[in-house]
């Protein structure tokens, strides 16, 4: 039992790590209708942005909640300058092609980062530095609770909280919403979609750089392809919940850090990236709309 | 026809007595992947779906060949290579029967859902032989048996003639069966799907099984190059089938043009020298700048020029479009028709 509420602990910690990045991947999906296969390379870059960040700024001598801070910003930073980029590079010449093509687009992105980024930041691993301390806050038999799981899910909460506020109660967040439901009617009503998109591309980047940070600071080890299996965990993750639909993304992602780390906790862990995969063939098959995602017929 | 039969023999012998070894062994693999490339072609270009788990099938093919190959050997001595022929069909046919069943769930989903799935599945294959300690695990399987050299009637046939002969046949055969295919009626009905799938229904194809069909015929080709793969390199490891191998040739797919084998072809050889060429630029800067070109070319390839290099065009319209050109000529300034 102790060992279970262990697994859940870390479970929750991964997923709240996963659903940061869903929730880019599902957000660019919502108002593009595109798998941005580059979004887990942003999420790389912004880990490798804090580190020479941390690195150069010394900040790991005195960890604490000012460099942390530091760090979250400039990985949000240089994440949104890297997504806004890549739409506009990359995305945007491609509008209105087939959609085919703007897939393999994306991959061809996604691979560009994943090697430049070998050739820049070498492709052996980095330990990401120490920009705050961890201790256990509190312990019970084999239970522990540590200081990093607390910071994580709140950060975590806390973007997710401000996200929502920004899609549900800002005009911003309206017009977002309006060019996800129809990019035309939303051009008839007075609304830059180009604007909205990159908006979108900011938000989901930073997202996923804050996600960076966190990663970095519970496995602090980073390199230039760490992005390749997180990211298809996460995509994964916003598809369980219903792509294109934000709590849904959240939902999804914990439920699968929760089931990843059981399937290492009581199985195996050569087994928990096929685990992912797994679990995307079935919610495909069965109910290929994800957990809260409404069933669209496909009109002709 | 005759030549596809006639080309293996003069590229092996081109082959033995130009070239060192290293440069054999690329030719074996432009080989391979034109295998790979023009099979992938099938059902990326012709059909419009996009797969993105080429490797994995080429790893079934690749253990299922290595595997048989230690048990079973029924041809000896100057036969041995008919061995080969059963290793490759047996691959061939695993990889099939695997591309049937991923197929007939995973092609309900369309464009980036069958992307992902497909991708999946090459993951989970590889991941099952990581685990496999029968089959070497993550240390890879070692010493799996090359072709031998024969004697014929006095005329020393070295292993590497043959392996490149044979190589270079499969590519042959798999480019006819291609060829012959997509200009049948199943060709045409595999077209239709792509272009629009309501009204090939309508017109009363079958597309799910459409799909699967060019699915399958498309694993057991990588299959075949898998087995081609692992008598070449006497190792196999899953190392050797990462995704990246799939986007290899999903490049080679794009660069030659969707929908057209003669474009993989020259891309599958294109894509295969580049890297070598580009071997001594590397050295100089140091990094290893393979794969950055390649996805540069893939991104500029779907802004700039998506159809590919050929666009979607075989050999036959470039014979005919300067035959008719030439033609035009003639008729217009040499024999003047009254």
């Amino acid at each position: 039992m102790q060992d279970f509420i262990q697994h859940l602990i870390n479970g929750l910690n991964l997923g709240a790590i996963y659903a940061l990045i869903a929730l880019g991947y599902t957000m660019v999906y919502g108002v593009l209708e595109l798998i941005n296969f580059a979004h887990s390379e942003v999420y790389m870059v912004g880990a490798f942005a804090s580190y020479y960040v941390a690195r150069y700024a010394n900040l790991d001598a005195k960890p604490g909640i000012v460099s942390f801070i530091t760090c979250l910003v400039v990985s949000m930073f240089v994440c949104s300058i890297l997504g806004l980029t890549i739409e506009r590079l990359a995305y945007r010449p491609l509008r209105n092609a087939p959609k085919l093509n703007v897939l393999i687009t994306a991959i061809g992105v996604s691979l560009f980062l994943q090697f430049a980024g070998q050739a820049v930041f070498g492709a052996d691993p980095k330990v990401f530095p120490e920009v705050l301390q961890d201790s256990v806050l509190f312990e019970w038999g084999m239970i522990q609770l540590r200081l990093f799981d607390v910071v994580i899910l709140l950060v975590a909460f806390i973007s997710m909280a401000g996200l929502h506020f920004l899609i549900q109660h800002t005009k911003t967040g309206k017009a977002i919403r309006a060019v996800s439901q129809s990019t035309r009617t939303a051009t008839l009503m007075g609304i830059s979609v180009n604007r909205m998109i990159s908006i979108t591309f900011i938000l989901g980047s930073s997202l996923a750089g804050i996600g960076s940070v966190l990663v970095g600071l519970k496995y602090p080890k980073i390199d230039p392809l760490m992005g390749m299996m997180i990211g298809m965990k996460a995509f994964v993750a916003a598809v369980l919940g219903g792509i294109g639909n934000l709590p849904g993304a959240v939902v999804g992602g914990l439920v699968m850090g929760v089931c990843e780390e059981m399937v290492v906790g009581y199985l195996s862990s050569t087994y928990r990236d096929a685990l992912a995969f797994g679990l995307l063939i079935l919610i495909l098959l069965f109910k290929p709309s994800g957990l809260l995602g409404k069933a669209r017929v496909e009109k002709v | 026809m005759r030549i596809a039969l006639i080309l293996p023999f003069l590229i092996a012998t081109f082959a033995t007595f130009g070239m060192n070894d290293y440069t054999q062994l690329i030719v074996l693999y432009i080989a391979i992947n034109i295998i790979l490339a023009t099979s992938l072609n099938l059902v990326n270009g012709f059909c419009g779906q996009f797969s993105l788990g080429h490797a994995g099938f080429m790893a079934l093919g690749g253990y299922t060949s290595a595997a048989l190959s230690m048990h079973f050997h029924p041809f000896d001595g100057a036969f041995q290579f008919l061995n080969f022929l059963i290793y490759a069909l047996a691959g061939g046919a695993v990889a099939g029967a695997a591309g049937w069943l991923v197929g007939l769930p995973s092609l309900r989903l369309k464009g980036d859902y069958l992307a992902i799935v497909t991708l999946g599945f090459g993951e989970i294959i590889r991941v099952l032989f990581l685990n496999t300690e029968s089959l070497g695990g993550a240390r890879g399987l070692f010493g799996i048996v090359g072709l031998h050299g024969i004697d014929l009637f006095g005329l020393q046939l070295s292993p590497f003639f043959m392996s490149c002969t044979i190589a270079y046949l499969w590519a042959s055969f798999t480019f006819l069966f291609l060829w012959r295919w997509t200009h049948s009626s199943f060709g045409r009905a595999f077209l239709s799907v792509r272009e629009d799938e309501l009204a090939a229904e309508c017109m009363g194809v079958n597309t799910t099984r459409t799909k699967v069909l060019a699915f399958v015929i498309s694993s057991f080709f990588a299959g075949l190059a898998g087995s081609l793969y692992a008598h070449t390199t006497n190792y196999l490891s899953p190392a050797s089938f990462q995704f990246t191998r799939s986007v290899d040739v999903v490049i080679m797919v794009v660069l030659g043009g969707m929908g057209s084998l003669t474009g993989s072809v020259i891309a599958a050889i294109i894509v295969t020298i580049l890297p070598e060429a580009l071997r001594p630029v590397q050295d100089l800067i140091g990094i290893d700048i393979r794969m950055v070109i390649y996805s540069l070319l893939l991104i500029l390839l779907m802004i700039l020029r998506p159809q590919g290099l050929l666009g979607g065009k075989e050999w036959s319209y470039f014979l005919d479009s300067s035959l008719k050109r030439t033609t035009d000529i003639w008729r217009r300034y040499v024999r003047r028709p009254s």
